[in-house]
């Protein structure tokens, strides 16, 4: 068991691993960080996507040994300061971009990387970066719609209700 | 009534906030103090007997615990099946046993041997690689109407037989439907599968149990849809534990789409085991594991048959269906293909003579019970595409053949044994070909001719039958359960209240949708009331969430729970303002005497209940709280137009879906943003099914598509914007909120509409294709093209 340290959320905390600890387990398991799921078992899913030093990661594709000492963002550190919805978060409740909440970290996680590369996506552009997010729920149309809102785009065009 | 608090209003999701923030509860976020980890040691093969277990090596590894094989589970009940069919012969139907562990035999490639508790997870899992097992393999059953011939190998020797049942529906009727088919105009005949399907909700299943051996009390979480169904189940019928020393608990759940309803091994291993190694145990699906252990859907092979008169008016339907039932029967898996399934063969039309044969076989598969629609997209698929190929054979339109055979009389009793309540199936069409510009189709056909490729249009009108439903007529129908919701409500001193209700959420919101229904009720702020669901130890015995169900049975339970608040409330009222109980009126949270400005608001009221110095006690108990149960007169008809519009190229065999539109008919709506999102998301898995995902099985009943590698998800680029309405309301009669539902909806019209359009788009493309199994994938489609 090896001891690794890393900035999470803003904060530095250690946990102990062993070699084959995911990152996904480190933060679920090792530090009680829960938001972060886990939908599958091959990479394929998204619902674990964190992240590392500013990019979005699977954390289930990653040991935690392999980014001691990265800096490491989570759904639990995406609020504002004071406790309130941030922008996209925002944009997924008014939106309605999610169901059982269970991919939704990952969703948020991902969307805040693409709008941090691309600040005003297109549809497509959205519908794209988002390919490695699985949603059972929601049909992925209010997802997109959030993500575009988020964006600051008009999306009452977007589509007809 | 605040304006967005209330029935009819657009409520954003308080449950959102949690979920947003990485709050969530899930079951596999729950962990108990010295829990111990629990791995299963499943089948490799399809069908096989085994011969030796050799765990000693595990059982002396570091950490573990125990080795459990069914041994440990003498004594024990079996699986039990939750629905019992009598035949076309008045015989039941075979049930064979269903052990928590695999006694003697394996019947399916996940079939579980031997479970590992260990220390930790990964003790478990590097010490199940120790254990040896010895087994010799068996053919296995795969084909269904192979499986029964006679002299074959069997799944279970001891009930003699793969045929299930033989279920014949109307039976007596039958004479008659054939004596139609000899006397018709025209035929029209089609041969079609439905591609057995995954469920997948993201979360996979999760179980963890504590034994308390000071009071004899189990503690259960699970990620269940209906958490006192697997109380009764499984405390009754596999452990012997009774009810009140059993508590479950299906916290924040992550989707179900029916596949969380049943009832499976895993709970019933770890709350068993919890009290063996005297700690709490968990085990936690991989997604791996639940592609071998979720009970998987769909799965019927089906000749379907038509016969129409000179006039084209439909007069009789025959159909003759294989269902898969896999290797055990799931909890309601005898019910899909029967009852849910046959009773929906009408469909929108006034067809006189309906026979349904269904033959459920037991193959060397994973148990197949509901997914969502569960038994009623089965039944629109084969309807909708035979109704447009017999549209094809007589040269008519397509949407012009459904409308001269829609129902437009309600009450209407079909030859199938339900009867419709309301409907206006002229209306959906109408709001469909309006929404999915029908008539501009023929312009944006020949612009993708231009470019090449082959555009077509697909329509489907689909029925379901939701808020299931009245209990004694399941009761007469083989369920072992009654099908009634509950609800108790708790208005607190102070004016707040908590709901306690036997629906679950796993992302239907009803913590949302069921506070605006008693906030418009009694006219309070819709933040002052709380919903509570998912927990056996505080909510009344209530059946759950599936069949889309929960607003139609669940919210009728709320509102006469809450009608029987209002009426003591009023008799307090009465007592207070010195006036006749009849006299009080409630409005906006405030009890008035009718004519007058004498009043007294809510608060005034629930104080007076719980401190009740001015009260009359004599005639009146202290207290405010009600619990209500409602078992519903019938079911709720929902109904709808779908219409597709895709491109096909030729070349590749390609299908891009460009505009997917829905026109349902759901009665009154609560939440519509809600409503819009259970549309969408099923309108996903619909299309999912038509074009992408299918469980498949090589010859030896090896799983082909066990993950997200080969099982096929609909992603954010396969999918368009959607385009939903809810504007066509024909409210249900029977329940008191005039709901009918929507969770499947998007699910069971939506195949059809695709596959239609698909069709549509090759045959005017000059290909004479009739029909493609889903999932049109670019090689079906290619092949078909090119004959
Ligand atoms: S859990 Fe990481 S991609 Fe699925
Ligand atoms: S909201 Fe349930 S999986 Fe996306």
């Amino acid at each position: 068991m090896t001891k690794v340290t890393m900035t999470v959320n803003g904060k530095t905390v250690s946990a102990m691993t062993e070699g084959r600890t995911l990152l996904s387990s480190y933060l679920r398991e090792g530090l009680g960080l829960t938001g972060t799921h886990i939908g599958c078992d091959t990479s394929q899913c998204g619902a674990c996507t964190v992240h590392v030093d500013g990019v979005a990661v699977k954390s289930c594709s990653v040991f935690a040994q392999d980014v001691a000492g990265a800096t490491v963002t989570t759904i639990e550190g995406m609020a504002n300061a004071d406790g309130s919805l941030s922008v996209i978060q925002q944009a997924f409740q008014d939106h309605h971009g999610l169901q059982c909440g269970y991919c939704t970290p990952g969703m948020v996680m991902a969307s805040a990387a693409l709008l941090a590369s691309n600040p005003s996506p297109t549809e497509g552009e959205v519908r794209h970066y988002l390919e490695g997010n699985i949603c059972r729920c929601t049909g992925y149309h209010n997802i997109v719609k959030a993500v575009l809102a988020a964006s600051g785009q008009d999306v009452a065009a977007v589509a007809a209700e | 009534m605040p304006k967005d608090g209330g029935i009819g209003a657009s409520t954003k999701r308080r449950e959102d906030i949690r979920f947003l923030t990485g709050k969530g509860r899930y079951t596999d976020d729950i962990n108990l103090r010295g829990q111990a980890y629990a791995h299963f040691v499943r089948s490799e093969v399809a069908h096989g007997r085994i011969k030796g277990i050799d765990f000693a090596a595990a059982e002396a590894m570091e950490g573990v615990v125990k080795v459990f094989t069914a041994a440990d589970f003498a004594g024990v009940g079996g699986i039990p099946c939750g629905w019992q069919i009598t035949d076309k012969h008045g015989k039941v139907m075979l049930e064979p046993k269903h052990p928590v562990l695999a006694d003697g035999k394996v019947r399916h490639v996940g079939d579980p041997i031997c479970v590992v508790v260990a220390d930790t997870y990964e003790q478990a899992r590097d010490a199940a690689e120790m254990i040896e097992i010895d087994i010799e393999e068996l053919p296995a059953v795969l084909d269904m109407k192979a499986a029964i011939e006679p002299g074959g190998t069997l799944v279970h020797e001891e009930i003699g037989s793969n045929l299930c049942f033989d279920w014949g529906f109307v039976e007596e009727n039958k004479a008659a439907v054939d004596e139609a088919f000899a006397k018709a105009a025209h035929v029209t005949t089609l041969e079609l599968v439905n591609n057995r399907l995954v469920a997948n909700p993201m979360e996979p299943r999760v179980a963890v149990a504590d034994f308390e051996s000071h009071s004899d009390q189990y503690t259960l979480y699970t990620t269940s849809q209906n958490p006192h169904v697997i109380r009764l189940l499984m405390g009754a019928f596999v452990l012997g534990i009774p009810e009140h020393k059993l508590r479950v608990v299906a916290p924040d759940v992550g989707g179900g789409f029916g596949s969380k309803i049943y009832h499976y091994a895993e709970e019933a291993f770890v709350t068993f085991a919890a009290k063996v190694v005297k700690r709490p145990v968990k085990w936690t699906s991989s997604r791996s594991e639940a592609f071998l252990s979720d009970a998987q859907g769909r799965d019927h092979v089906t000749k379907i048959e038509l016969a129409l008169d000179a006039e084209n008016n439909f007069t009789a339907i025959r159909t003759d269906t294989y269902a898969n039932m896999g290797a055990y029967l799931s909890t309601f898996a005898p019910a899909i293909p029967t009852w849910l399934h046959g009773t929906l063969m009408a469909g929108n039309y006034k067809t006189p003579l309906i026979y349904v044969n269904v033959k459920a076989v037991f193959t060397n598969t994973i148990p197949v019970d509901a997914y969502r629609g569960a038994g009623r997209p089965e039944a629109t698929f084969q309807l909708e595409r035979l109704v447009d190929k017999a549209a094809r054979e007589l040269g008519v339109d397509p949407v012009a053949l459904r409308r001269q055979n829609f129902i437009t009389e309600f009450p209407y009793q079909t030859p199938v044994a339900v009867v419709y309540d309301t409907g206006n199936y002229h209306a959906t069409m109408d709001k469909l070909l309006e929404i999915s510009d029908h008539a501009g189709f023929e312009a944006r056909r020949m612009e993708s001719a231009a470019r090449g490729k082959l555009r077509g249009f697909g329509i489907a009108h689909y029925i379901e039958a939701c808020g299931i439903a009245p209990s004694n007529l399941v009761g007469q129908l083989g369920a072992r359960a009654g099908l009634y919701e509950s609800a108790t409500v708790r208005v607190n001193a102070t004016g707040s209240i908590s709901v306690y209700t036997g629906s679950h959420s796993h992302g239907q919101g009803h913590e949302t949708s069921f506070a605006q229904v008693v906030a418009e009720m009694i006219g309070i702020d819709a933040a002052q009331i709380d919903i509570v669901h998912g927990d056996t130890s505080n909510t009344p015995m209530g059946m759950g969430t599936y069949g889309s169900r929960s607003l139609a049975v669940g919210g009728s339970a709320i509102v006469k729970a809450t009608n029987k608040i209002i009426n003591k409330a009023k008799k307090i009222a009465s007592h207070l303002l010195e006036a006749a109980e009849g006299d009080i009126e409630l409005k906006d949270g405030k009890f008035t005497v009718a004519g007058t400005d004498k009043s007294v608001d809510w608060v005034g009221v629930t104080l007076a209940a719980y401190v009740p110095h001015n009260y009359p006690l004599e005639s009146l108990e202290p207290g405010l709280e009600e619990t209500a149960f409602y078992d519903p007169s019938n079911f709720t008809y929902p109904s709808g137009a779908y219409g597709c519009e895709v491109e096909v190229d030729a070349d590749t065999g390609q299908v891009t879906v460009l505009a997917f539109s829905a026109a349902d008919d759901f009665g009154n709506i609560v939440n519509p943003m809600i409503v819009e999102g259970q549309v969408q998301g099923g309108l996903a898995q619909g299309i999912g099914q038509a074009l992408m995902e299918n469980c498949a099985y090589d010859e030896n009943g090896q799983l082909l598509s066990g993950s997200f590698m080969d099982y096929a998800m609909p992603r954010a680029t396969d999918l368009p914007m959607f385009n939903v309405d809810h504007s066509c309301v024909t409210p249900c009669t029977h329940n008191p909120l005039g709901v009918k539902g929507c969770g499947e909806a998007g699910a069971i019209g939506s195949p059809p509409a695709v596959v239609n359009a698909v069709i549509d788009a090759l045959i005017r493309g000059g290909h004479d294709v009739k029909h493609i199994d889903m999932p049109l994938t670019p090689s079906r489609v290619w092949a078909a093209i090119n004959g």
